[in-house]
């Protein structure tokens, strides 16, 4: 009975609990209601995965409305993947949270901060769930509103222009994409994906269908961030509280990557977008620009939450070139350093969080000598650096494998080298905080620093743990991803 | 096949051990009691296995499917043998004198030192006994990582900058180069395993080959082929142990290891031969050979002369995987034992004149031989064997590579090795020359700050002057019980 | 090609690049989200135009009336307005606390007052 409703479960317990954590007024009572529910929606995202990969695609009309009317949940394997993803990391950042939270921001808006917390989770996992594009939109907004307030919370007031500017772009960025759906359904009379997929093929090289496209491509590269659009990421990344840059590095860039893969995929289809369009001209310098571009101004950066924020656009750079390949393997690729990545940066930046709550800065002078005082914490971030960076048993030497593989299979040499130049770049930015934590003696007449909390290591280590477990076995990930790219390549889903 | 859980022993042990070291950390004599043991239930471990392997065997042992059709996989075969044997043995040697010099030194962070040490062997087993090259990758990375604290254990601005400069070179021609030529081997060959007769054979041909060697030898950085041979000299700011273990046998042994493994099991002799691309990498192997041991002659410090006699040393590895002849493979095998045992020799006497007397430039060493007539013996005995005089192990060698190259026909090439024998001899012997013969410097000339006059014998503490002792006999034993290498690495060149 | 015809598609483009060209260029926050607003309701009126059909009437069924107008993107860009006035409203919010952290709403003294903390 319950098994049948899980994909509108999926977002309705999150949903509810929300309103209800601003009820509870009491941080300590929304911070538990939160953690429930992101706990409920990781068991049912694992239940949702393996009913896809057991019985295939499961469809869920909402209301009972059959599919083309009403609104159609649809999970297939990627979309159970990234819904896994998402409540994966929302489950092991609220644990985390507390403590964080508790130092970062005033106790009275912890409530609000949860529930803030919880809409994002709920946007977010609407967006990867549902079968209908306008609904995309709306779950869209529902996240970046909500992650706008989480940004806006963040200590330094420099948070404030961070998350206004992110509002605009992000704001931008979604009515673009409400502009492409709308010229689609202008063309076809339909808004589910599954249906649009089918009525959009005969209309070939249609005017409109070529401009929603345009708009679709452009509207979902905001909110990923891709460059030369990554402009607002930075500093959001930067300024908002420590929880919610794990948080959103995690997962919010990766939800927009989905986004893409759908419209590309699902949706125009890979005839269109790739063979018509030839939108790989496009994404592959993209990309090896954002690999290559972002990895060395991270290189300069002091603040290393800054430095982490450009790391992330450098990766987001190699997730993107795995979709622009579009081989199996380079989209194979692609979605499996959407999960690898998640766990990596996702790790790092709760590392930083420990760090900021010991410390109370993240500027890589008052790093001096952490490797002694926080021994725990900086081994988590040295093996989240070497993921980074692509040494073998970590998950991100997982994701090069597979992305040089795909372009050693298209013979482009040079994209094999730039992907390997990149992982050259990320050495040096990583190890310049190495080489600070621990070659350099904590300052002198500095107050005693202590290991962070053990409510907050074990969330840093259990992503980090994941980005190392994944990085060794790794048939689940790369399975599934694997399986995935087969069935976005086939067409409809 | 047989399936042999010493295998996978061989890893743990150290694995265990580093952890039994880190836990007993607060008591001294119980941690290194515990590298002691872990070195030599290590040790029989491997040498558990050496039957087997002299029988014809191959163990093996699988640990983990890493991505579909690559898993973590182990098969034992002679090469591996022969390097795990020497590596393993010679951490016993190395444990002992670590014991001696850390605790004549007096130096810091002695606990992550032991740790780091075993860790650094647990990726030595890995690479020796590696079966693919996934497997063997994977290891070579781990040994990076793990020695990178060595390097740095003094954590002066100069170990960080010369850690900069290991970690840089290593890391970046393994991810940049080597990767990419797995990687480009896996597109050709659809296969990693270790294969007798090579893989690639009847897959690629023509400048392909060229291309892919070039990437494989110059992103095995560990083999120190000039132009990228500067980590080398700039590691030697770790202690002197680790420089006697890890870059004098197992760090820059993996790195011709390696290159041997490519060399025999990716691309295969014969394939490489007849393709003709082994000619550049045997001039280059050969330019190394030369320039280090020129660039050795300059060097007043004795470390640092060492290094380069070590960059100039693996190139003989090389140069004997070059010439693609089972007897410049046998040859080349053969090197990376007896080099081993020599120049761990030479490691060990310079880490004890520095724990007796602080002095590490050769300029300072006259008239110390009086002094320290075991260390100085035992040096004497370490550079015979480098420079490849019979009666010591590395004599053999040289043998066998100078067989290999006179099969090819290589006159050159012969030249080149008794040209640089000579230059061992001139870049080595003086340092024990000078210990000898020449005068002590009289005290007033020396300054104020100058030791007591010394009379009698001062050596180092008895813990760093036994394993040099061990060592320096072992280059003897070498060179008399030569024949069951031979017949070891037999199989691997004429199958 | 009717040009004028299309006049109601004409406004869409023209609100929104003049919406785009206020966000961009303006300085002052409150003028970027005035910009934001104009930039939205252009995607308002397209959507609108959209489902209206010549000579359709409300979609209320009713003896004689055959040809209807489509309510579906009439709903949908309810749920847009929606959207839309909850980003401004947090827009507002957001320049209200910047105010009285910053001082200004004018991007340029904003940014130097980052530089100088």
């Amino acid at each position: 009975m319950i098994a049948a409703h899980l994909p509108v479960l999926q977002i309705v317990v999150p949903l509810i609990a929300a309103p209800l954590c601003l009820l509870l007024r009491r941080g300590a009572l929304a911070w538990g209601l939160a953690l429930l529910a992101s706990w409920a929606a990781l068991a049912m995202s694992v239940l949702l995965l393996s009913q896809v990969l057991s019985d295939g695609p499961v469809s869920y009309a909402l209301g009972d409305w059959a599919a083309p009317w009403g609104i159609e949940y649809r999970v297939d394997s990627i979309n159970a993947f990234v819904l896994l993803i998402v409540s994966a990391v929302g489950a092991v950042i609220l644990p985390y949270a507390r403590r964080s939270v508790a130092h970062e921001i005033p106790a009275e808006q912890h409530s609000a901060f949860y529930t803030a917390f919880l809409l994002c989770l709920t946007g977010l996992l609407g967006v990867a769930i549902t079968g209908d594009a306008f609904n995309l939109f709306v779950f869209l907004e529902i996240s970046s509103l909500s992650s706008y307030v989480l940004i806006a919370l963040g200590r330094d007031r420099r948070a404030l222009t961070a998350a206004f500017q992110y509002l605009v772009m992000g704001t931008i960025g979604a009515t673009f994409i409400v502009i492409g759906i709308g010229l689609l359904y202008m063309v076809t009379g339909t808004l589910n994906m599954a249906d649009l997929a089918q009525r959009l093929p005969p209309l070939g090289q249609n005017r409109t269908v070529v401009v929603a496209f345009a708009f679709l491509t452009i509207g979902a590269s905001l909110k990923l961030a891709l460059f030369p659009l990554h402009y607002w990421l930075p500093n959001a990344y930067t300024y908002a509280p420590s929880a919610v840059t794990g948080f959103l590095a995690a997962t919010a860039t990766k939800v927009a990557v989905y986004i893409l893969l759908r419209f590309f995929f699902t949706i125009f289809g890979p005839e269109f977008a790739i063979e018509t369009l030839t939108l790989q001209h496009l994404l592959v310098p993209l990309a090896v620009i954002a690999i290559l571009v972002c990895s060395t101004v991270a290189i300069f950066q002091d603040n290393i939450k800054r430095m982490l924020a450009y790391s992330s656009l450098a990766q987001i750079g190699y997730i993107v070139l795995g979709i622009g390949m579009a081989s199996p393997t380079g989209l194979t690729a692609g979605i499996v350093h959407l999960f690898n990545h998640a766990m990596t940066k996702g790790g790092l930046f709760l590392a930083l969080g420990c760090i900021f709550l010991r410390v109370g800065s993240v500027r890589l002078e008052s790093m001096q000598g952490l490797g002694r005082t926080m021994p725990w914490t900086m081994f988590a971030f040295v093996l989240g650096g070497l993921s980074l960076i692509g040494v073998p048993l970590t998950v991100g030497f997982i994701s090069k494998w597979y992305l040089v593989q795909a372009a050693l299979e298209q013979d482009s040499w040079l994209l094999a080298a730039l992907v390997l130049a990149g992982s050259l770049l990320a050495i040096i930015y990583v190890w310049r905080v190495v080489e600070v934590a621990y070659l350099r003696p904590p300052p002198a007449g500095a107050a005693a620093v202590r290991e962070a909390p053990l409510s907050m290591l074990i969330p840093t280590w259990v992503l980090i743990g994941a980005s190392i477990y994944f990085g060794v076995d790794t048939s689940l990930t790369v399975g599934v991803a694997n399986k995935a790219a087969v069935m976005l390549l086939g067409g409809a889903p | 096949m047989t399936p042999a859980p010493a295998i996978l022993l061989s890893l743990f042990v150290p694995l265990a051990g580093a952890v039994l070291i880190s836990l007993s950390g607060r008591w001294p004599n119980v941690r290194e009691g515990v590298t002691l043991v872990t070195a030599t239930v290590l040790f029989l471990a491997v040498a558990s296995l050496v039957p087997t392997v002299m029988a014809g065997g191959r163990p093996e042992a699988t640990l983990i499917e890493m991505l579909p059709g690559l898993p973590i996989y182990f098969e034992v075969e002679p090469l591996g043998m022969l390097f795990a044997l020497v590596a393993s043995g010679l951490w016993i040697a190395n444990s002992i004198y670590s014991i001696g010099y850390m605790r004549g030194n007096n130096e810091a962070n002695q606990t992550r030192f032991y740790v780091c040490f075993a860790l650094a062997l647990a990726s030595t087993m890995g690479i020796a006994f590696a079966g693919n090259m996934m497997t063997l990758f994977v290891f070579y990375e781990a040994l990076t990582l793990t020695t990178y604290p060595l390097v740095t254990h003094k954590g002066t601005p100069e170990a960080m900058r010369a850690g900069r400069t290991y970690l840089g070179i290593l890391l970046g021609t393994s991810i940049g180069l080597q990767l990419l030529a797995i990687l480009w081997t896996w597109q050709i060959a659809g296969t990693l395993d270790f294969t007798a007769g090579g893989i690639l054979s009847g897959k690629a041909s023509g400048p392909i080959v060229g291309v892919l060697l070039l990437l494989y030898m110059y992103g095995i950085g560990k083999a120190a082929l000039m132009p990228l041979h500067r980590w080398l000299p700039a590691a030697m700011v770790a202690p002197t142990p680790v420089s006697a273990l890890l870059h004098a046998v197992a760090v820059v042994k993996a790195g011709v290891f390696t290159v041997m493994k490519v060399v025999v099991y990716i691309f295969g002799i014969d394939f490489l031969r007849d393709s003709g691309q082994n000619q550049w990498l045997m001039y280059i192997a050969a330019a190394t050979l030369l320039i280090a041991s020129l660039v050795a002659l300059t060097k007043d410090n004795l470390k640092a002369r060492l290094a380069y006699s070590t960059i100039s040393q693996l190139a003989y590895v090389v140069l004997g995987a070059a010439l693609a002849t089972s007897w410049g493979v046998i040859g080349g095998s053969m090197q990376i034992a007896m080099h081993a045992m020599g120049k761990i020799t030479l490691f060990f006497c310079a880490g004890a004149i520095y724990t007796a007397t602080r002095k590490t430039e050769i300029s300072d060493m006259a008239g110390l031989g009086r002094a320290m007539p075991f260390t100085f013996g035992a040096f004497l005995i370490g550079s015979l064997s480098i420079i490849g005089l019979p009666p010591l192990g590395g004599a053999w060698s040289k043998w066998y590579l100078m067989l290999g190259a006179a099969e090819t026909g290589e006159i050159l090439m012969i030249a080149i090795l008794m040209l640089s024998s000579l230059l061992n001899v001139a870049y080595l012997l003086p340092v024990v020359a000078r210990g000898f013969f020449l005068p002590a410097p009289q005290p007033a000339s020396v300054g104020a700050a100058a030791a007591p006059a010394r009379g009698g014998i001062e050596e180092a503490p008895l813990l760093c002057v036994v394993p040099l002792f061990l060592t320096a006999f072992g280059c003897l034993m070498l060179f008399f019980f030569a024949d069951p290498l031979y017949r070891l690495l037999e199989p691997i060149a004429l199958p | 090609m009717d040009v004028l015809g299309l006049y109601n598609y004409w406004i869409v483009i023209v609100l929104m690049m003049t919406g785009f060209y206020v966000v961009i260029s303006r300085g002052n926050l409150i003028k970027k989200v005035v910009g934001l607003n104009i930039f939205q309701t252009s995607v308002f009126i397209l959507y609108i135009s959209m489902g209206k059909i010549i000579g359709g009437t409300a979609p209320i069924v009713a003896p004689g009336v055959t040809v209807y107008s489509n309510p579906l993107p009439h709903v949908l860009i309810l749920t847009a307005i929606v959207v839309g006035v909850a980003t401004t409203a947090l827009g507002l919010t957001l320049i209200v606390r910047i105010k009285e952290a910053f001082g200004t709403v004018e991007e340029s003294e904003i940014l130097q007052q980052r530089d100088d903390t």
